[in-house]
């Protein structure tokens, strides 16, 4: 399984990455971690002409903080990010999905930027991108411009990012008050792609939710927002009988393919119940104060 | 034919070669370097049996291409032995609890295990498991691995402590 | 051989380290993609994407323009030189050749191949070569292929079907009226293997100059320098197979046979070594080694004690395009076709099968494991129909410890055993009332909780008695093993084995065994493997045969070497050799034991004093003994009574497992196995293949499956669907040993290469059952996947109360 052969590329800066880009456009892949793309090169269902190597831009790692976000850089190793004191303390859920992604030995290549850029729809780091309404920011030669969460996975594998554009940074929101976290997921072996992934943030103001977001993935083309789920459990004490309601919205919208390793309707009762843990989760952690 | 020069220290010498840009880390360790402890299993980043030390990190050999690793430094199997007629500490648990049968992940084992101990000097069975969780073995059911390695964790624990202190192993 | 006192052993049944531990540990093993010879060229494949088809052009010249390409062969050329991959089956319509003649049968045949200078320039030429293929009608399901109309996947076989027989033992129809209650049911088990992390390879060097093929390869099979070297016409003298190459992990599969012709026909043809070693994707689809693929419809008669008086069991295996010596493995369950039950008669009729598939290869067990499968799926449904303890109705079943030697119906003899006793045993360390009260716990709970049980034999010493069975024209009733064993003049003791290793430890095993016969430390025999032309015959590590076969020859050459020297040691003090004590290589007079010969002294008389040898006595210290598997050496009668394996080890495993609601995931959180093989000769290494072997069941049971569309496409084809369990899906087990020794062997021992594999799914699939009995749900088809599960489980409403 040796790839086809390719131009190698190790630019130094992002300038240099999007010239390469401007240049070579549809014919190259950036590579980032590579604990995807290079499982595909080797299957040779990946067979770009050059390989722009980011893993050398210093610009595109490390983390940043300021008083309402995170920003982590593209390259940053998933490991790193779980490392992070700044991750660990203001994005609790970024740091419980990061906990579920690959192995090991994947976590110590893989990029939070590449993962992003991958767009598996099962990807635990997108999944809780979406419900900490991040945001994106791409440069290419010509531009930078930044790209709501929300409009960036357009279809499994695909973004909204441009043959010439180069994800550079990912802001998180952080949440302040008593905020809860939840992050489930199921899969056939430990660390294997989720059937399902939900993850959950929420905070409670005297006992109840103010605020609420909660993604699934898995199944679907996309990770999603449940709008309903959100809208339904908004201003609510979020009780058994809340979460039970909570599952039942989660399976009904959510769509889900089958495959030889669970049908479409598995998938979508899968996604049910790790709904309600996830909200079970998270509420039992704002109501404890931060766990 | 994309070639590039690359240098790297391997196993704690500086090694230099030129290499094709689709040569992956691990076919670089076997057939450049002749270094053919590390192996291949399935070439897409699953088995764990092409696991090396980058940078002191465990990663998958064959999701590497040797020309990414320029300027790393790279540890294999054959650079875990204190010198080149012993064995570490971990190996020789290794061998104690009869860790491997035809040995083919065992280097892959082994360095994830090395990674686990210079961590973690006193992990829990979970902590094991999740140690060698991408490190696939289809001989030994991994009871006896896992026993190795919390059996080089002791040992290496009481070889730090004070005299005074050593439990008889 | 007959045994020696199981008690009071020096070295046998100790705690050693393996011997070949050290080399691996150290990244010094030797495996096959490790060894190179100069001007070394690699093959890739060209393989089809249709499950059925013709093959009209073939055209390779832009590949053949690519720099670094040395040479594009197809299936015509080879048909020409080569001869047909052999098989077990008569079957003279059904020719199988390493690359597609005219017809390809599944998707992933091979149909050409590229030599280049690298792999990956041979991958990039293998894209550039076309193939025309007319696809034709094809058939997956295998009770589809078995209806007259099915399209045939050999047409000139005339039938999809490869093997049918009706085996009636006993009065079984009789039985049947005389008992009050019977249960039918149907066992599915689905296509896996055991799938080694090394995939296979091979490498051929052909020197003109010597007219000699050397090969190398990761192989594990009987006979495999004589199949390769008649498939090559050349004679058996002019292949050289390097036995010393490790091999990283068989489990039955690696048999390599036409990899091994395409790659020794390449060599011969191009004047250079020529590598084929398969990658992951190559392997999966094309490689050929996938396991049993089964459906069984079983009937068993019983009486109101749940006693089982008589079964019926046909079994399909649908065995892919082509058949090897896969569909024998319908053959060897026969020789434990009752388990380790008292049923009094059977009637078996095995099938096998034919579809566009790939094709099965020997898979560890060697189809023991889905027979019993199929066969504790029974006593569990009659258990629960008349409302028995499944431990109990076990008990009353099982054969007990004063009917040994126990004669089964199918004409095998059961050696020894004490069921009850391993039984006992591994319920006590279960704690079998406290599982029980765990796991109504966990229902209390709410969740889905259950235990599972299988009383399961391991049939052992490798007799393939199913060959001449399954194959009237095959009369080989041959299975035999051999050993050197030598002292030379410095004193230091080698021992020759005759085949591969796969991680069994059989240097170990035979300096144990050599060791202990000649009272000298283990650690100072060296063991070594010879290639095929110095070698003597041996039958490889199949069927659980080496710690009795290769144990058993290692003993008898040892012994022959013990007596030498007491021999010339009784004839240099001057008495006759009874009045002598060998101890610890030295030999003594047993009246005066201060008068004696020390080891270096009696290695020096042999080698260069011979004047001081016993007349007629050969000079030098070198022994073989070459012996047949015990109770071997027969061929069937006319209704297909044969004895099997000579040996029997018994395995019983205690498994509790939860399973989640929702999702279907099962969880192993116990696992407890009792196993008697005898005689342990090196107790780790038998408990670390059993491990293996129940990881491997685990995978059979709940992960692994090569999984087939409608046309063909195999879509488990890479690691990343063919899940294979990992530290986290294997739990701790715990191994309670028992000891029941053969009569049979040299040392007692019992052979436990396949210990695990065969008893680990039937008890999964018990606990899978018994977790869904309370909700009125059954699966009796392995792998019981998330899908599998998870979908059963939603046929039930989540909500509400349990029963």
């Amino acid at each position: 399984m040796k790839p086809v052969d390719f131009d190698y590329e190790q630019p130094r800066s992002v300038t240099d990455v999007c010239r390469l880009l401007a240049q070579t456009g549809r014919e190259a892949r950036l590579l980032a971690g590579g604990q995807t793309l290079v499982p595909l090169l080797a299957m040779r269902l990946a067979r770009p002409a050059v390989l722009i190597d980011i893993n050398r831009v210093d610009e595109l790692q490390g983390t940043d903080t300021d008083d309402g976000s995170v920003v982590i850089r593209a390259c940053t190793r998933q490991s790193r990010a779980l490392a992070d004191p700044a991750v660990r303390s203001r994005l609790p859920l970024l740091a419980k999905a990061l906990s579920f992604v690959g192995h090991v030995q994947t976590r110590n290549r893989g990029t939070i930027g590449g993962s992003l850029a991958n767009a598996d729809p099962s990807a635990e780091i997108g999944l809780s991108a979406l419900a900490l309404d991040a945001e994106i920011a791409a440069r290419s030669a010509k531009s930078s411009r930044t790209i709501p969460i929300r409009d960036f996975f357009v279809s499994p594998m695909v973004t909204a990012l441009a043959p010439d554009e180069c994800l550079t940074t990912v802001r998180f929101p952080v949440a302040h008050g008593a905020v809860g976290t939840g992050f489930q997921e199921a899969s056939i072996r430990r660390s294997d792609f989720a059937l399902a992934a939900v993850a959950v943030q929420l905070i409670v103001e005297r006992g109840v939710c103010r605020r609420l977001t909660v993604s699934v993935g898995g199944g679907g083309a996309t990770p999603i927002r449940l709008a309903a789920v959100e809208q339904r459990l908004l201003d609510t004490k979020l009780d058994d009988a809340d979460l039970a309601e909570a599952e039942r919205l989660a399976h009904d919208g959510i769509e889900a393919v089958s495959d030889i390793h669970a049908s479409a309707p598995l998938r979508r009762r899968i996604a049910g119940a790790l709904t309600m843990r996830a909200l079970a989760e998270a509420r039992n952690e704002a109501l404890a104060g931060r766990a | 034919m994309s070639q590039h020069e690359i240098t790297l220290m391997v196993n704690g010498e500086a090694r230099a070669a030129r290499v094709s840009a689709r040569l992956t880390l691990v076919d670089f360790l076997r057939e450049t370097l002749n270094l053919t402890g590390t192996h291949t299993g399935c070439e897409h980043g699953v088995c764990g049996a092409c696991t090396v030390l980058l940078d002191g990190q465990p990663v998958r050999s064959c999701l590497m291409f040797a020309v990414q690793a320029a300027g790393c430094e790279v540890v294999t199997v054959e650079g875990l032995a204190p010198d080149a007629a012993g064995m570490s500490v971990l190996q020789d648990s290794f061998c104690e609890e009869h860790a491997l049968q035809c040995g083919f992940c065992t280097p892959g084992m082994l360095l994830s295990a090395h990674a686990l101990l210079q961590r973690n000097s006193a992990p829990t069975e979970e902590d094991i498991r999740e140690a060698i969780g991408g490190n696939l073995c289809r001989c030994t059911g991994y009871k006896q691995i896992v026993d190795a390695i919390a059996l080089a964790a002791r040992r290496l624990s009481v070889a730090n402590a004070p005299a005074a202190d050593r439990q008889p192993s | 051989m007959t045994a020696d006192a199981p008690t009071g052993f020096r070295y046998i049944g100790r705690r050693r380290r393996p011997k070949e531990d050290r080399r691996f540990v150290v990244g010094a093993g030797r495996y096959v993609a490790d060894v190179t010879l100069p001007g070394m060229l690699h093959v890739a494949l060209v393989t089809c994407p249709h499950p059925a088809a013709r093959i009209g052009r073939i055209d390779a010249a832009m590949a053949l323009r690519l720099p670094g390409v040395r040479a594009v062969v197809a299936g015509d050329e080879l048909a020409q030189a080569t001869e047909p991959v052999f098989s077990g089956l008569d079957l003279p319509k059904m020719k199988r050749y390493p690359l597609a003649h005219g017809v390809v049968r599944y998707v992933g045949e091979w149909v050409a191949v590229v030599v280049a200078d690298t792999r990956a320039i041979a991958e990039d030429a293998a894209e550039l070569v076309e193939v025309e293929y007319q696809p034709v009608p094809h058939v997956i399901d295998p009770e589809a292929a078995m209806q007259p109309d099915a399209p045939p996947v050999h047409a000139d076989h005339g039938s999809n079907i490869f093997y049918r027989r009706r085996f009636v033992w006993g009065p079984v129809d009789a039985d049947f009226a005389a008992v009050p209650h019977k249960i039918g049911y149907r066992a599915r088990w689905h296509r896996s293997a055991t799938v080694p992390i090394e995939t296979f390879g091979v490498l051929a060097h052909w020197s003109s100059a010597t007219q000699l093929l050397d090969i190398w390869a990761s192989i594990q099979m009987p006979k495999y320098p004589d199949n390769l070297a008649r498939a090559l016409r050349l004679p058996g003298s002019a292949v050289r197979v390097h036995f010393d190459v490790d091999v990283g992990g068989s489990y039955g599969v690696k048999r390599g046979l036409k990899h091994s012709i395409v790659a020794g026909y390449l060599a011969r043809k191009l004047g250079a070594p020529v590598r084929l070693l398969e990658d992951r994707l190559d392997n999966m689809r094309g490689g050929d080694a996938h396991g049993p693929d089964r459906i069984f419809d079983v009937e068993m008669a019983f009486g109101d004690d749940g006693v089982v008086r008589a079964m019926k069991m046909r079994a399909i295996d649908d065995v892919g395009a082509y058949a090897g010596r896969a569909p024998l493995q319908l053959g060897k369950p026969i020789g434990a076709i009752v388990g380790p039950y008292r049923i009094k008669s059977v009637a078996y009729e095995p099938i096998s099968v034919s579809t566009n598939k790939t094709p099965e290869e020997a898979v560890r067990g060697f189809g023991q494991a889905p027979t019993n499968f199929a066969i504790e799926t029974g006593i569990d449904l009659i258990a629960r129909k008349l409302g028995l303890d499944r431990v109990e109705l076990r008990r009353r079943n099982l054969i007990r410890k004063d009917e040994f030697p126990y004669t089964i119906p199918s004409g095998s003899t059961y050696d020894s055993g004490d069921y009850h006793a391993v039984l006992d045993k591994v319920l006590a360390a279960a704690d079998w009332a406290g599982l029980l009260r765990r796991r109504d716990a966990a229902r209390a709970a709410g969740h889905l909780a259950g235990i599972g049980l299988s009383c399961c034999l391991e049939p052992s010493g490798g007799n393939a008695a199913f060959e001449p069975l399954l194959n009237p024209k095959n009369e080989t009733t041959t299975w035999m093993e051999a050993c050197q064993v030598k002292i030379d003049l410095t004193g230091a003791i080698v021992a020759v084995m005759n085949t591969s290793s796969s991680g069994q430890g059989h240097e170990t095993l035979v300096s144990t065994v050599v060791g202990e016969i000649l009272g000298r430390d283990p650690d100072t025999v060296r063991v070594v493997h010879a290639d095929s032309l110095g070698a003597l015959p041996s039958n490889s590590p199949v069927g659980s045969r080496m710690a009795i076969m290769l144990g058993g020859a290692a003993a008898g050459a040892a012994r022959k070497l013990k007596a030498q020297l007491t021999a010339i040691g009784a004839h240099n003090l001057g008495v006759a050799p009874e009045n002598c004590l060998y101890a610890d290589g030295a030999v003594a007079l047993a009246a005066d034991p201060a008068k004696k010969l020390s080891w270096a002294q009696l290695v020096e008389i042999a080698h260069r004093k011979y004047h001081l040898l016993p007349p007629g006595m050969e000079p030098g210290l070198q022994a073989t003994h070459a012996w047949e598997v015990p109770t071997g050496g027969t061929l069937p009668t006319a209704d297909g009574r044969v004895q099997m394996y000579p040996c029997y080890a018994f395995e019983a495993h205690v498994v509790y497992a939860e399973i989640d609601r929702v999702t279907g995931q099962t969880a192993l959180r116990a696992y407890f196995v009792g196993h008697d093989c005898g005689v342990m000769i090196n107790p780790d290494i038998v408990h670390g293949m059993t491990y293996g072997g129940i990881a491997h069941g685990i995978g059979a049971a709940l992960y692994e499956r090569f999984h087939y569309d409608e046309n063909g496409q195999l879509l488990s084809g890479s690691f990343m669907d063919y899940l294979i369990p990992s530290s986290h899906e294997v739990p701790n087990i715990t191994i309670v040993d028992h000891c029941t020794p053969s009569p049979l062997t040299t040392f007692g021992q019992k052979g436990s290469g396949e210990a695990g594999y065969l008893g680990a799914p039937a008890a999964i699939a018990g606990a899978v059952n018994d977790a869904l009995a309370p909700l009125g749900l059954h699966i009796a088809a392995v792998p019981m996947t998330v899908a599998a599960v998870g979908d059963l489980l939603a046929t039930r409403s989540m909500k509400g109360a349990i029963a």
